[in-house]
């Protein structure tokens, strides 16, 4: 695990789509209890597409990275898809290997927005 | 001065062409050569359950078993019969709330804890609030992390207090509590008192005939000795009181089809095989530690917290939780914009081994207003040149991790 890793480091210090989504359709927020990590996820759907994500909350350099990429890889996603994706998935989109125990960091932005999901239901 | 890192093979691992640097002794701490020998020494040469059986084996494994009590026993000055051992210091706090609590408390009867406590000595309590409706109450802690008087005077005030169950040393501020006055008090008002001693053991003197607790617990895994063996003290007249927990072989003196009779005091609460290879290994830690001698251990680790204390200095971004005085070598930070978790994670790529996170004290991190620390928990053994290496690692990752 390489959390040195450019493309990490960079989403972490320069995140992207951070902040409150204004008009956000649904949001939702996860929190890693053992670890006191939050982040809250808002969402603007397209039909059946995610347009635009936004995330704010605090937590590590894997997290916060993870939500960054998440914001832009996912746009455009199909929601079904989305639903369906788990740590193999985020790990392909950061581009380093996880160990499982930074695994609840990275699945901690992808949690909030499957939940986000969810609460459209 | 004696390298006592020889003492433990752990030590002499590399981890990436790093030397080991073990800040995690809170956590567990590394195990005795003379620990490991003695496991091994009793698995090839005596393997036999305790007091079953008149075979040579038994006998000699029921001999090592009973002497590991005496020394243990000895160990924190009580008597023989005092000592129960069990699996761990949260099995000993389970006990005592199942035998005694059960047996004692009623509706809105207040058990008294410390902000400071480990979830150890908080759930088995929040079982029994859900089980019989006690009520459970926190004594405050002054901003320097010792335990308000205040606070203590007038929850203990109250009638309806039964019990007080108290850290010696908080997992988290590292601070050990002078315990003698408040058991004092408590005592002399009726109410029961325990002691967990998981933290202080490895660090601290322990005479329970001075401290006057009716019950203290602790585990072996945090003093050298293997995990999966713990050690209950409860005074005498106590132990004779409170019912039997587990039930099965051992703990009885005769068994019918419709009733039983209970063993004397140990062995009423010992049911079932022990884990009798960790009980001698942990009679061989104490003995370790008594021949070291404590004037030794207070003497290193007091060098080690007055030269960490001062090198902290230096690092503002580092809030110590916790104050100065009264501590042990146990150092827990609030790290601000860095993530204790990624610290601890790329710390450990170095070699240097510490902990992330709320450390089983979720709701002191919560009264401390802090997320999640990261903790440098050091023994005797550990060295000035280390904590150097912690510090100078921190700074690197420092800079590369700054936004």
């Amino acid at each position: 695990m390489d959390i040195y890793a450019q493309n990490i480091l960079d989403h972490y210090k320069n995140p992207r789509n951070r902040g409150v989504l204004k008009n956000a359709e649904t949001c939702f927020k996860s929190t890693n209890a053992s670890c006191g990590d939050e982040i809250t996820v808002y969402l603007k759907l397209d039909d059946d597409r995610i347009e635009k994500i936004s995330f704010d909350g605090h937590g590590c350099v894997i997290a916060l990275a993870a939500a960054s990429i998440l914001s832009e890889t996912l746009i455009d996603k199909e929601i079904t898809d989305i639903l369906k994706m788990d740590l193999s998935d985020v790990q392909a989109q950061l581009g380093i290997e996880i160990s499982n125990r930074r695994s609840k960091c990275a699945l901690i932005a992808l949690r909030s927005i499957q939940g986000a999901l969810k609460e459209l239901d | 001065m004696k390298d006592y890192r020889l003492d433990f093979p752990l030590l002499s691992r590399k981890y990436r062409n790093n030397n080991l640097i073990y800040f995690d002794n809170a956590a567990t701490s590394p195990k005795l050569q003379l620990v490991i020998d003695s496991v091994t020494d009793f698995y090839k040469q005596h393997n036999a359950n305790i007091h079953r059986g008149p075979n040579f084996l038994t006998q000699e494994a029921t001999d090592l078993y009973e002497e590991a009590r005496k020394i243990v026993a000895n160990f924190i000055n009580a008597n023989t019969e005092e000592i129960i051992f069990t699996s761990s210091a949260t099995a000993s706090l389970n006990l005592i709330s199942r035998s005694w609590g059960e047996s004692n408390l009623k509706m809105g009867d207040i058990v008294v804890l410390s902000r400071a406590e480990h979830h150890a000595n908080i759930v088995p309590w929040l079982l029994l609030k859900d089980k019989i409706g006690i009520e459970i109450q926190y004594i405050d802690l002054n901003d320097d992390g010792s335990l308000s008087r205040d606070s203590m005077y007038t929850i203990l005030a109250q009638p309806r207090v039964k019990l007080l169950s108290l850290t010696q040393t908080s997992n988290v501020l590292g601070i050990y509590y002078d315990l003698k006055e408040v058991i004092k008090m408590a005592n002399d008002k009726g109410v029961v008192t325990i002691v967990d001693a998981a933290q202080s053991i490895a660090h601290h003197e322990l005479n329970v005939k001075e401290l006057g607790a009716d019950f203290l617990v602790f585990s072996g895994h945090k003093l050298f000795a293997p995990s999966g063996v713990g050690v209950l003290y409860g005074r005498q007249k106590m132990l004779g009181q409170i019912p039997a927990f587990f039930g099965g072989g051992s703990m009885i003196s005769s068994v019918s089809e419709q009733s039983y009779q209970v063993a004397e005091i140990p062995y009423k609460f010992e049911a079932g095989t022990p884990n009798i290879e960790g009980v001698i290994a942990l009679g061989v830690a104490c003995r370790y530690l008594q021949q070291l001698g404590w004037e030794t251990i207070n003497k290193r680790e007091k060098g080690l917290v007055d030269y960490f204390l001062k090198k902290i200095i230096d690092y503002p971004e580092l809030q110590l939780l916790g104050a100065n005085s009264n501590r042990a070598p146990l150092f827990s930070f609030n790290t601000f914009k860095l993530h204790p978790h990624d610290l601890a994670d790329l710390l450990g790529e170095e070699g240097i081994i510490v902990r992330a996170g709320h450390h089983c004290a979720e709701p002191l991190h919560r009264y401390l207003k802090v997320k999640a620390s990261l903790r440098l928990s050091l023994a005797f053994y550990n060295t000035n040149e280390e904590i150097d290496k912690f510090f100078d690692k921190f700074r690197q990752l420092e800079e590369k991790l700054s936004c």
